[in-house]
């Protein structure tokens, strides 16, 4: 099985799921505290919640658009969006999480 | 106002309540869910996040003895005197201020695991449910004959928990003589930050090269060859630095006579230098071995990989440098950063009494500079593989610099602006 499917059993997230976490505190589910903790290994360089720092010359991934954030990490790990280290992060991940991720990140109020 | 800032606002005051009313005017409470000792990349990150990933309802406290957050990846550009130590100081304020983190300035004496407490250095106790150790390394001066000594003189620096010694380094180099010896000993990895050595020779050859040609930089090193991102800055000390630094591998130090500024080694030859800058073996900071937890040959803490959880203590959680590694996975702050969050989340599902996540994930991006003006790095991506309980990187993923470059160089001032605004803000 490859990477590409090996997490699908897990990574059943859809869009929808982001919209909750605007929902009432401490009534989270599981696999929403899964995605925030997913999303937090991006917030390294670009920022908590996809907000990065102002002038750092690294994208903000909050509210991009849902299709355009998983054809460019789609374009990083196929090498035809030229980088210096996103191909490299871009292939550590399955389509289901970037799928997930996506939503998650064009979700963000 | 943001959803966040209602939240907290709403909350401001059952935290309060919480903490027995003594929350105000930093004085120490007597209990929190969740006790986070450390204000590094770990430990502040972990605080911030449990806040976060909890909606701001589990009270954190972080108990941290410096006021401020000193950056050691970037810690080299002051050895090299391209920047200030301010420019690599952050302040705590914002993790109280944004996040309702209540920070205890003060160190932590003592921990006991049956009670669950931890004692403070000034005497008072904490009561934990989740207990987060995020002290980082202690360097074992005593693993060399006479650098305790001096190093306490300030005649030998380590400068590698950044700080005040970070400055005082480059001082050093500073009034060294044109034609002198800079030297810097390495310990066998693992050691905090694989390329930060090296980082830091490249620099020191920069601001040499500019200032004092005529001198020499000498690496001696404990390992065989270069630890990390060999190839690239072998490139650019052959091409950028031609002639004047040199790498010894196989030298591992085992002495120093501080006057005469002379470094022993186990097999080779005696090396006098005019600036010594003697790194020690490293292992977990001293309350986590105190305390039981340095499982992995009395020198790291073992840890379940899903939560960090010590193997040793319940409720009891190690991240950061004090840890022993899984495969590939190095000892940086952008790691212990990564590390914070899958601890984080696994404490908020484990008192909310939600799922552990099956597969957590780690990232690691670890830039170096080679110039003032040009950086490298090395980049990975960590999945947790539940048959082999460990965290492996994932097949295919990472990799290292097609080639040193400006724009790497601008890239990892943005990512530490980023990591410190994720770690503190």
């Amino acid at each position: 099985m490859d990477r590409s499917n090996r997490h699908q059993a897990r990574w059943f997230i859809v869009g929808g799921l982001a919209l909750l976490t605007g929902g009432v505190a401490g009534a989270q589910t599981a696999q929403e505290l899964h995605l925030r903790s997913l999303a937090a290994t991006c917030a390294n360089c670009h920022g908590t919640e996809g907000r990065a720092v102002p002038g750092t010359d690294l994208p903000s991934l909050a509210q991009l658009p849902r299709e355009y954030i998983v054809a460019q990490m789609q374009a990083f790990r196929d090498g035809k969006r030229p980088a210096t280290v996103m191909h490299q992060l871009a292939k550590g991940y399955s389509n289901q999480q970037i799928d997930a991720l996506a939503g998650y990140f064009a979700g963000l109020k | 106002m943001k959803r966040r800032e209602v939240i907290q606002s709403l909350l401001a005051g059952s935290a309060v309540a919480g903490l027995g009313g003594c929350a105000a005017m930093g004085a120490t409470p007597s209990s929190a869910k969740v006790v986070v000792v450390g204000g590094g990349y770990g430990g502040a990150t972990t605080a911030k996040y449990v806040r976060m990933l909890s909606d701001y309802s589990i009270d954190v406290v972080l108990i941290e003895p410096e006021s401020r957050f000193v950056s050691c990846p970037m810690s080299n550009l002051v050895v090299g005197g391209v920047k200030q130590l301010a420019d690599i100081t952050s302040p705590y304020d914002a993790l109280k201020s944004r996040h309702g983190v209540t920070i205890v300035r003060d160190r932590v004496a003592s921990v006991d695991i049956q009670k669950k407490t931890v004692t403070l250095a000034t005497g008072s106790s904490i009561r934990y449910d989740k207990l987060v150790l995020a002290p980082g390394v202690d360097l074992q001066f005593d693993r060399v004959q006479g650098l305790g000594p001096a190093q306490a003189s300030g005649r030998i620096l380590q400068a590698w928990k950044a700080g005040p010694e970070t400055a005082a380094l480059f001082r050093q180099i500073q009034a060294m003589r044109d034609g002198g010896v800079f030297a810097i000993a390495i310990p066998e990895a693992p050691y905090r930050c694989p390329p930060g050595p090296y980082e830091r020779v490249s620099l020191v050859a920069a601001y040499l090269k500019k200032n004092k040609p005529r001198s020499k930089v000498l690496i001696l090193d404990a390992n065989q060859d270069v630890t990390s991102k060999g190839t690239l800055f072998k490139k650019a000390w052959s091409e950028l630095y031609p002639g004047m630094v040199e790498f010894r591998g196989q030298h591992k130090a085992v002495a120093v006579d501080a006057q005469a500024l002379t470094v022993k080694f186990e097999l080779q030859e005696d090396v006098t230098a005019d600036v010594l800058n003697l790194l020690p073996p490293m292992r977990a900071a001293d309350l986590v071995v105190q305390t039981g937890l340095a499982n992995a040959n009395g020198r790291w803490s073992l840890v379940d990989f899903r939560s960090f959880e010590s193997t040793a203590a319940p409720d009891v959680h190690v991240i950061g440098d004090s840890i022993q590694v899984a495969p590939q996975m190095p000892k940086s702050g952008h790691m212990a950063n990564s590390q914070a969050k899958v601890a984080a989340a696994a404490i908020v599902a484990a008192l909310k009494d939600l799922a552990p996540n099956p597969q957590p994930m780690l990232t690691n991006t670890c830039y170096s500079f080679v110039s003032p003006e040009e950086a490298i790095h090395v980049a990975s991506v960590h999945e947790y593989v539940a048959a082999e309980k460990t965290f492996k990187p994932v097949a295919g993923s990472g990799g290292v610099s097609a080639a040193r470059s400006e724009l790497e160089a601008t890239y990892a001032t943005g990512w530490a602006r980023n990591i410190w605004a994720d770690t503190l803000g």
